[in-house]
């Protein structure tokens, strides 16, 4: 196993981590990339599948949208968009080599997620608690922001969360089409048959991967109201598919 | 002055390296051997994977029913598992098994893993207490209540869970082409290395088109698998 002895030299050099090129700068790099390009995902998607969620329309596009992102391949995309003339390839401010291409694909990506999340959280929230909310004299505002909005900020956040993760790896594949960040590492590792360095590449991203999910897990348990139960790991993915049922069954009805 | 291919020259088709358009038809028909052997290449990969996920997630889906202790292990490593990146994932399997498909059908498997333990854990849960019951009462043994009355029960959130793993794997398929072994995407690798847009575009198509495809059959053969649920679902 001489390759993961490679690993381990490379992971503990110095070197290797710092100046530019380094893989801390990949990473920050990466990083940077990663937020900017959930932020511009939350946006654009948040008010959008909130406002959506609330009004009880376009359900079948916000239930959708994640079937979509689910079949168009990452990689795929991202090719064509790097291939496709753009505006601003190359030199791209502090996102390095990036390019508007690679925001865009991340940007992309994100969406999914947090469109469908957003949406079913608020359509979700339960019916007689949105007639009380009437009831009593709410407006549709306020109905929306003292009512739903907190109701629905678990599933939102995880919505979220899901998004992050995913940026994250798809900001990896980024470096297939010689994009940004530690995925340059990996891609590099293995054009040069340097196995060493390339499995270090993953070591890292991988390891960066599981921080970020957990880092999240923490802040979603943060979000969700203290009454509420908090939702942990294993409840969440089958939330997610419950309410994706259920939200699929509105859309027929 | 790029050099044009012999090709090209006598007679300029439109995936010349002057013209390079996005949609080519010309492309199609001479590379048709290309693209059958990547979607072939593909297909296999794919079926491989999900198959060597269900392989997994049956006996795990089952050891978590049977020993609630073991539930939260288990679809916690799963879940860790699917949290990193395909292509870290490749790269930390290529020590174990080379640069061979071997290392994208393990790793695509991990991954479908994850969604299949959860789908056919929550398929067996959806099985009313009251059937089982009547089905123990009637003699049946623990092996039998399995094979002829939970499964088909539990069959169509097995199946919804099915379809988005197979879905995803023809997805993550592409990024196999790390270690060259990634059906359309080796064909996507190329395209974006030699800037042959016709290629690319078409081996993307081709994903998508494949991904539908999969799932128009997985819908089907539910149809014909639970036949009583015909009417009630859409």
């Amino acid at each position: 196993m001489t390759v993961l002895g490679d690993t381990w030299d490379y992971l503990t050099t110095g070197a290797n981590w710092s100046g530019s090129g380094g893989m801390l700068e990949l990473l920050l790099e990466q990083l940077l990339l990663s937020v900017t390009a959930l932020a511009l995902a939350l946006v654009i998607g948040l008010p959008l599948a909130l406002w959506l969620g609330h009004l009880g329309r376009g359900g079948f596009l916000a239930i959708n949208i994640s079937n979509i992102g689910r079949a168009v391949p990452t990689f795929a995309l991202l090719a064509l968009l790097v291939t496709f003339d753009f505006p601003g390839r190359g030199e791209f401010g502090p996102y390095g080599r990036a390019g508007l291409a690679t925001l865009i694909a991340l940007a992309l990506f994100a969406l999914p997620p947090i469109i469908t999340n957003s949406y079913v959280a608020v359509r979700e929230v339960a019916p007689e608690v949105k007639e009380s909310a009437r009831g009593m004299g709410m407006t549709g505002r306020q109905q929306f922001f003292r009512v739903e909005l907190p109701l629905a900020l678990p599933l939102v956040v995880s919505g979220v969360r899901l998004a992050l993760v995913q940026v994250w790896a798809t900001a990896t594949i980024a470096a297939l089409v010689a994009g940004p960040g530690l995925g340059r590492v990996i891609t590099d590792g293995f054009f040069r048959t340097n196995y060493g360095k390339g499995i270090a590449g993953a070591v890292v991203v991988a390891a960066v991967a599981l921080i970020l999910e957990l880092v999240a897990a923490l802040a979603q348990r943060a979000a969700t109201p203290p009454g509420a139960g908090s939702p942990d790991r294993v409840d969440e993915m089958s939330d997610d598919s419950r309410t994706l049922s259920t939200a699929a069954g509105s859309v027929g009805r | 002055m790029r050099v044009t291919l012999p090709a090209a020259a006598v007679e300029p088709s439109c995936y010349s390296r002057l013209t390079n358009e996005w949609i080519c038809g010309q492309y199609l028909v001479d590379r048709q051997a290309d693209l059958i052997d990547a979607t072939v290449e593909h297909i296999l990969i794919t079926v491989a994977s999900v198959a060597f996920g269900i392989l997994l997630a049956f006996p795990l889906a089952l050891l978590a029913r049977r020993y609630p202790r073991f539930e939260a292990t288990i679809l916690g490593v799963s879940t860790g598992l699917y949290t990193i990146p395909s292509l870290a994932l490749f790269p930390l399997l290529v020590p174990f098994t080379g640069l061979s498909a071997t290392t994208v059908v393990i790793g695509l498997g991990l991954y479908a893993l994850t969604i299949l333990v959860r789908s056919i854990l929550e398929g067996l849960r959806s099985v009313p207490d009251d059937v089982r019951e009547s089905a123990t009462g009637l003699g049946y043994g623990a092996g039998r209540l399995l094979l002829r009355i939970e499964l088909p029960l539990a069959l169509p959130v097995i199946m919804a869970g099915l379809r988005v793993a197979t879905v995803s794997t023809v997805a993550l398929t592409t990024v196999g082409s790390l270690v060259a072994y990634g059906g359309l995407g080796n064909l996507i690798k190329d395209g974006v290395n030699t800037n042959f847009r016709a290629e690319l575009l078409a081996a993307a198509v081709l994903c998508v088109v494949l991904a539908v495809v999969l799932d128009v059959l997985l819908v089907l053969a539910q149809r014909v698998l639970t036949p009583w649920t015909r009417g009630v679902t859409t």
